[in-house]
């Protein structure tokens, strides 16, 4: 919960209107993500903490409950995939 | 909208633009994929107007832009249209032989915004590389180059085309690329347009020599995972040993959009080559072209494909194959791609695969990639 994630060299996580979502772009390659995906890695910004989005989220959607389970899942499945570092 | 578009399904936009900036290139690669009259196109366009296509293409929804040739190192503009690619939002791909490349550049586009920089290897030694690269002093200087992308921060991306020459070398080439700490090795067979389907069978491997590659790869799949190692081995194996085609480009006028050196619109890299009339960016928009044009609107959809492909239920997975591979080998760019055993034309493919066990001719035989090669086949054709 103290680790920090960061999006890896040659990965870049953006706003795409024309798709109506967030993408994650990489070396002719592109990722749509969910919404709920591309909530959390809108958090990421190389400083907040996998604690710190969660508070953050939890805020952004009250009606949600705890999130702390579903978002540090989210961020090993992303580090198992190699688009972000956890430090 | 147009007649030709308005019995389409519906047309989603081009994600992936690639900018073939130029046919010019030092190197004479005899399986390179630009046409084989490329020497015929010598107006290319300028940077006006390709700064127009980024545009157009980036407003169409284009997020992926790749900057391709020939060798696009060549186009003195490269860092202008970079620096207009990161300012518009593009995820930027640079695809090079590395002969141009010095540290001063790698730096300059890394500042231009350029996002990754593909290196491209011949194989995994000086001699062999060189004498297919038809050039002496390739490989030090790809080496050179791949070292200063890792040291400048891009994520590394190599890639080796192979073919029957230098597909026994895979172990070694991957050692390279460990060494030269790639994160991505792409390991491309040979795809037979072009050059290398005029140089086919001195290029195409046998099935053996696919299978000791196949299994080669595995292993050192294995050993990179065991070791820790984050490279990631795409291995992209012949359409010619499988029973079914490719779903080639996603569906035509699906994703992707190339625009040629001269400014001509097609909706793959090879498609120059089909009997159909391609439109231009300096006569329309891209959005033109992409929605409305008869040539991005010919293979839309399924309503053009004849049997067998019309009353198979695996249309929607592989819209009948590539069709440029169909045209090349039936002369009929509608049929199915002869890659299908459903095809009657798969003897075709199975005729290729039976020389292939046989071919013994070596390097000397194939044609090379160069000018004077190229104006023989328009002067022939
Ligand atoms: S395949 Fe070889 S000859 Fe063709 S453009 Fe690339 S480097 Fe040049
Ligand atoms: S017949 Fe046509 S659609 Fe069916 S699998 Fe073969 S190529 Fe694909």
């Amino acid at each position: 919960m103290d680790r920090v994630p960061k999006f890896r060299p040659g990965f870049r996580f953006q706003w795409e209107p024309a798709q109506d979502c967030y993408v994650l772009l990489y070396p002719e390659g592109m990722v749509r993500l969910n919404g709920s995906a591309g909530a959390i890695l809108a958090e990421v910004d190389g400083d907040r903490s996998v604690a710190e989005i969660v508070h953050r989220l939890e805020q952004r959607f009250p009606e949600a409950g705890s999130l702390a389970e579903d978002v540090a899942g989210f961020l090993r499945d992303a580090e198992a995939q190699h688009w972000v570092a956890l430090s | 909208m147009t007649p030709a578009a308005r019995n389409q399904p519906t047309i989603g936009p081009p994600l992936w633009l690639l900018a073939e900036l130029t046919y010019r290139c030092p190197l004479q690669c005899p399986y390179c994929s630009n046409p084989l009259d490329y020497a015929q196109q010598e107006q290319e366009l300028t940077t006006e107007q390709w700064l127009r296509v980024l545009r157009q293409g980036r407003e169409m929804g284009a997020a992926q832009l790749g900057f391709s040739g020939g060798e696009p190192l060549v186009r003195q503009d490269l860092p202008d249209l970079i620096a207009e690619a990161r300012q518009l939002g593009y995820y930027s791909n640079l695809i090079t032989s590395g002969l141009g490349l010095t540290e001063a550049k790698v730096a300059q586009f890394r500042d231009a915004g350029l996002d990754h920089i593909q290196v491209s290897f011949q194989a995994s030694d000086p001699e062999l590389n060189n004498a297919v690269a038809g050039s002496r002093k390739a490989f030090e200087q790809k080496l050179a180059m791949a070292r200063a992308v890792k040291a400048a921060g891009y994520p590394m991306v190599l890639n080796f085309v192979i073919h029957r020459h230098n597909i026994h070398q895979m172990p070694d080439i991957i050692d390279l690329c460990r060494r030269l700490e790639a994160d991505y090795v792409e390991l491309a067979t040979c795809q037979y347009y072009g050059w290398a389907f005029h140089n086919r069978e001195g290029l195409m491997p046998s099935r053996q020599q696919l299978a000791t590659a196949e299994q080669q790869v595995n292993e050192q799949r294995q050993r990179l995972a065991a070791a820790g190692s984050a490279i990631k081995l795409i291995f992209v194996t012949p359409d010619y040993y499988e029973e079914r085609p490719k779903a080639c480009m996603n569906g035509w006028g699906s994703l992707f959009l190339t625009v040629a050196p001269d400014g001509t619109a097609l909706p793959c890299h090879s498609a120059r080559l089909l009997p159909i009339d391609f439109p231009n960016v300096r006569d329309e928009s891209l959005r033109q072209i992409w929605y409305d044009s008869p040539g991005f609107n010919h293979y839309r959809g399924d309503s053009w494909m004849p049997e067998p492909c019309r009353s198979c239920d695996e249309k929607g997975k592989d819209f009948g194959g590539c069709r440029c591979q169909a045209y090349l080998l039936t002369g009929n760019a509608d049929n199915a791609d002869p890659v299908c055993d459903k095809s009657p034309h798969h003897d075709r493919i199975l005729a290729a695969r039976r020389a292939a066990d046989h071919a013994s001719a070596g390097l000397e035989s194939l044609t090379y990639r160069n000018t004077s090669n190229s104006r023989l086949f328009y002067r022939s054709g």
